[in-house]
């Protein structure tokens, strides 16, 4: 996967974001959006306790006290707080993060979600990407159409470790962007020079289209 | 309870560890871990057979990392073994058993352990192999998994900042899982990087009210 494609899904899942939202950024491909965002203000939460996420600092400028949830170096931004743990995820629970960008390994027809686990590999490790995708008020899934392998990540059924069933709101691939509706994801918009046929060659489902707008880029 | 008496030297303070013992360990990683006791625990105390609650089991050779190559560690209680590939192979090779739960249940649970409440409902991982074996309760619709606290012998906490009585001030993201350890454990003690005096921490900035506390350590 190339970097022009990651910071291609980064930019279209940014535009999803409205000013004053509240947003948690999962590890990879949504770490580009905060670079992407434009004028636009959002403030961001890291769920090892801080809302008012900043960029990273400069050299000289190195706090080891302030990490972000993939425990990297970040500022804090004018207004930030700081909290706990349990408060952290009490937020998180509690409905009070509006959106949750993250990445997938597969995403069903019917939204649910897998992104923690491989079969067959070692399953340590969660964090708090359960809490994530089942507390978020909207739950939007950044990543490639196809795994490295070639194999659609848009699937019928999970079959990796589940997250969550019917957590994702939004999917956006290089390719397209989904969005769930009543009975399941539907086709709603084709980015760059895509093609409905591409889509169906990219994804292991039958899926409704209903394109919103063939140029919005 | 409140430290009666001024900081006491790590070794001794981590002599209230005994083998079998449920430790709590406050830290995302290394930051806001109390790196001083775990080097006590590690270079000047026996215990072994150990469950060790922490959101990581440290890094390689860093942190509970150095009590993981001594092989004192009995199971692990996590949100995410993964930050130490040391960790995830003693689990593999059968060396330590792991409990791996969702990272604010796994805080709730700490809370709860605290706060007197014997267990609650939570939404998260109901469904997935992480809720096998727990009670599922369907409330207005929604599955719910049966979450029980997460209690300990004794917990080891950082603090940037405590005055003599044991109060605790932690700074930035330093903060993390301790103020909820230093709640849940049946003897807590707080490593700090400076004491301060009775009444030079306003009490509005307080996040561990003295209670809670039975012994300081001073970081090295």
């Amino acid at each position: 996967m190339t970097a022009d494609v990651r910071a291609s899904i980064a930019a279209r899942a940014a535009r999803e974001l409205r000013p004053g939202e509240v947003v948690n950024l999962g590890i990879g491909i949504p770490n580009l959006i905060p670079g992407l965002l434009g004028g636009a203000h959002v403030f961001l939460h890291t769920e090892n306790g801080l809302l008012g996420v900043g960029p990273r600092p400069k050299d000289g400028e190195l706090e080891p006290d302030l990490v972000d949830a993939a425990k990297q170096p970040v500022t804090a931004l004018a207004g930030a707080a700081y909290f706990d743990s349990a408060e952290s995820f009490a937020m998180i629970r509690g409905g009070h993060i509006d959106v949750a960008v993250l990445g997938a390994l597969q995403v069903s027809i019917a939204g649910d979600i897998a992104n923690w686990a491989l079969p067959g590999k070692d399953v340590l490790g969660v964090g708090g990407a359960m809490d994530l995708v089942v507390g978020a008020r909207r739950v939007i899934v950044t990543m490639t159409a196809t795994s490295s392998t070639g194999e659609p990540k848009i699937v019928p059924e999970c079959t990796y470790p589940l997250t969550a069933r019917g957590a994702a709101d939004v999917v956006v691939t290089e390719l397209s962007v989904f969005r769930l509706r009543e009975g399941g994801l539907v086709l709603t918009e084709l980015l760059g020079d895509a093609t409905v046929d591409q889509v169906l060659a990219a994804t292991g489902a039958r899926f409704e289209v209903d394109l919103e707008d063939r140029r919005a880029a | 309870m409140a430290t009666a008496h001024g900081p006491i030297e790590p070794e001794e303070a981590v002599s209230a560890i005994r083998s079998g013992d449920t430790v709590l360990v406050g830290g995302f990683g290394l930051v806001g871990a109390p790196l001083t006791l775990i080097d006590a625990l590690v270079e000047r105390s026996d215990a072994d057979e150990l469950t060790i609650v922490s959101n990581n089991i440290g890094e390689p050779g860093r942190g509970l990392g150095k009590l993981l190559r001594q092989g004192r560690i009995k199971r692990g209680v996590s949100s995410f073994f993964t930050s130490n590939p040391e960790a995830v192979a003693a689990v593999n090779a059968g060396e330590i058993e792991a409990t791996l739960v969702p990272q604010g249940t796994f805080a709730e649970a700490i809370r709860a352990a605290g706060a007197g409440i014997a267990g609650f409902l939570t939404p998260v991982g109901a469904g997935t192999v992480l809720s096998e074996g727990k009670e599922e309760h369907v409330v207005d619709g929604v599955p719910h998994v049966l979450e029980r606290p997460i209690h300990g012998d004794v917990a080891l906490v950082y603090a940037a900042r405590g005055d003599e009585l044991g109060n605790l001030w932690y700074r930035r993201t330093a903060r993390n899982f301790n103020p909820l350890m230093a709640t849940a454990a049946r003897v807590t003690i707080a490593e700090v990087g400076e004491i301060v005096p009775v009444g030079q921490l306003e009490p509005e900035s307080i996040h561990t009210p003295h209670l809670y506390v039975d012994e300081l350590v001073l970081s090295r």
